[in-house]
């Protein structure tokens, strides 16, 4: 305080902007906001209808379908993308317990929501990746887009989110996909700007048109990273479901978050033990999926 | 189909952001030193003209950092000059458009690299029909023509293994099958052999040489290895800091060397492999003597031809069994062992 009373007032408080300003400014921009809002509200609601639609029918399909028929289903897709019988096992196990503690529907909710949301990010993230290995340009541009991404509080964006388009299934995914696609962008730019350089010299010298390049040499070369961009992508629109539930999504992440509010301790454990269920069911098979793809590069010549 | 020559004519390469602005500087005189030093640019290539032998191998040699890496994607256009022309066939490869290039590269050339640069999710014979695959020639029409390649470079039965599963001579015949498959007339090889072991390098060598004859492409091979060079090349050009220092047959270089870099290469040199018995011999005094031996035959072959027949003197005999000079296994040995002494005797036969 001693220094502070012999100094200017302007050394000792930052020059802010008065708080009148700060106060005109934000409720010009939340008014716009809310008026823009507003006036497309209709518009909007037009456009994400189809989207409502498709992801209310898939949940429904997931949830009422049989449990045994799902099951085996999964098992089935389990078992050809890993081809590994101790982890077909173990998803049988993993399920079994989530039926049994009642979990399967809400399960089942959150299984149809990853599913949607990876693959939007995927279809989304491989493009966008691609796109960025090619030009150095879009990448200066996306790269900052990605790290805002990354770290802005998801909660943050669900504002705008929320306002637009509202409570439910659409805001929640669109949380999600942020949440999940930068790792796919990323390690698709990647895995493409890692590829060998005399391979694709090669191409070249063989007179490879752009798009040849990509499909023959590009892709298939930078695709361990890609599988693992997918793979990240999975476990992290998995970790978002318990954010996306604040906006209106069912499913496991709804109970988990009930349970924090009432400090519900057995509630809250079963329901994340069965989202890291689930996650470990993800990760196994796409690894091992990834890395059957991935055949012709382990018989090394000695 | 027949191969044109390849001519390249004054080209230059300056290695950097702005090269161009500084061509004009080094045609007048700027070193690489200087060049480096004062604009922080690298000159790859100086005022390179080589005319390159129609359906022949034209063997480019230098150390690392010489420029003949460099100078082979001129060829192709993987790299672009900074002035100058490559012509083939009347057409200057720097001046096509992207299409043309693309075409150009298609059909007329094929290339094998050092690190072989197979893909390494395809089998053999996936990756010895890509150029075909390019062109968009039918399935089973550029297999079959696959096959056929990779069985002539001798890897039949390997058809379907990935290129991680075979040795590195393998691999490359696969590059090499890969080249041939494309039907091109010309074949750049980009240090094809100097990954390999030198037994394996022989026998490759010897692949190209027996291809070469019945094939007559244009082949332009790029190496460090001077006894490579000899063996291989129909006409050698040395490279140095992007210039060349002396181009010619191989007994050109051999016997005359322009300066002591080249005379350091050559000492080493097995001679009695290089050198030609008509460069040797001496004019006819008389009647023939001895048994004939054919112009172009190596010392090597004739010395051990004379020796098994238990014969000293041989006579020179030309395409049409002429006798145009007379040599001795005396004479053979010494061109065969000493350097010094023969430069004389080369100039006498010139």
């Amino acid at each position: 305080m001693a220094l502070c009373d012999s100094l200017p007032a302007l050394l000792c408080k930052f020059p802010a902007l008065s708080d009148s300003t700060i106060r005109a400014g934000r409720k010009t921009i939340d008014d716009g906001f809310r008026a823009f809002v507003r006036s497309y509200s209709s518009i909007i609601d037009a456009a994400v209808q189809p989207l409502q639609v498709f992801l209310n029918f898939l949940e429904r399909l997931f949830v009422t379908s049989p449990w045994p028929i799902i099951l085996i289903v999964m098992l089935v897709i389990v078992y050809l993308g890993s081809r590994s019988v101790r982890v077909t096992i173990g998803t049988a196990i993993a399920m079994y317990f989530i039926g049994l503690f009642g979990l399967w529907n809400d399960a089942m909710v959150t299984l149809a929501m990853t599913t949607v949301c990876t693959i939007f990010a995927v279809l989304l993230g491989i493009p966008i990746g691609i796109l960025m290995a090619r030009f150095d340009r879009v990448q200066a541009v996306v790269n900052p887009v990605l790290d805002v991404m990354q770290t802005m509080p998801s909660f943050v964006y669900l504002i705008p989110v929320v306002m637009i388009f509202g409570i439910g299934k659409v805001p929640g995914m669109i949380a999600v996909v942020i949440y999940a696609v930068p790792p796919m962008i990323r390690l698709t730019n990647l895995g493409i700007r890692l590829v060998d350089k005399e391979v694709l010299e090669a191409a070249d010298a063989f007179g490879s048109s752009g798009w040849q390049k990509l499909r023959n040499v590009q892709i298939p070369l930078a695709l361990p990273t890609i599988m693992a961009g997918i793979n990240q992508t999975i476990m992290m629109s998995l970790a978002m479901v318990v954010v996306a539930s604040m906006v209106g999504v069912g499913g496991l992440g709804k109970n988990v978050l009930g349970a924090i509010n009432n400090q519900f301790f057995t509630v809250g454990f079963l329901n994340g033990f069965a989202l890291v269920a689930i996650a470990i069911i993800f990760d196994r098979t796409s690894q091992a999926f990834g890395k059957r793809l991935q055949k012709h590069s382990e018989v090394v010549h000695g | 189909m027949a191969s044109h020559a390849i001519e390249i004519k004054s080209l230059y390469k300056i290695f950097g952001p702005r090269g161009a602005d500084y061509i004009e500087q080094v045609k007048s005189g700027l070193s690489k030193a200087e060049l480096n030093a004062k604009y922080g640019h690298v000159l790859g290539l100086q005022d390179i003209n080589i005319s390159m032998p129609a359906g022949g191998v034209m063997v480019v040699m230098g150390l690392s950092g010489s420029g003949k890496s460099t100078l082979i994607r001129h060829i192709n256009r993987l790299i672009e000059p900074t002035s100058g022309e490559v012509l083939y066939d009347g057409v200057d490869v720097c001046r096509m458009n992207d299409r043309d290039l693309r075409e150009f590269r298609r059909h007329k050339t094929a290339m094998v690299f050092q690190k072989f640069a197979l893909l390494p999710h395809r089998t053999v014979v996936e990756n010895t029909v890509y150029g075909l695959e390019i062109q968009g020639v039918p399935a089973a029409e550029s297999e079959k023509r696959a096959r056929y390649w990779i069985d002539r470079v001798g890897l039949s039965g390997f058809e379907n293994h990935y290129p991680n599963q075979l040795s590195g001579g393998m691999q490359q015949r696969v590059g090499l099958a890969r080249a041939l498959t494309n039907d091109a007339e010309i074949l750049l090889m980009d240090e094809a052999y100097s990954a390999l072991d030198p037994l394996i390098r022989v026998d490759m060598q010897t692949v190209l040489l027996d291809l070469q004859k019945e094939l007559k492409k244009t082949v332009v091979f790029i190496t460090h290895d001077l006894d490579e060079a000899l063996r291989l090349g129909d006409k050698i050009a040395i490279l140095r800091d992007g210039r060349v220092v002396q181009q010619g047959t191989g007994q050109d270089i051999v016997l005359a060397p322009a300066d002591d870099y080249i005379t350091a290469f050559v000492k080493e040199v097995n001679r009695g492999r290089v050198i030609n018995v008509e460069t040797i011999m001496k004019p006819l005094s008389g009647n023939p003597e001895g048994m004939p031996v054919a112009k172009g035959t190596v010392l090597e072959t004739a010395a051990r031809a004379m020796t098994t027949a238990g014969q000293s003197t041989a006579h020179v005999v030309d395409e049409a069994n002429r006798p145009v000079g007379t040599v001795s296994l005396d004479t053979i040995i010494a061109a065969m062992v000493t350097p010094t002494s023969h430069d004389a005797e080369a100039q006498q036969a010139a």
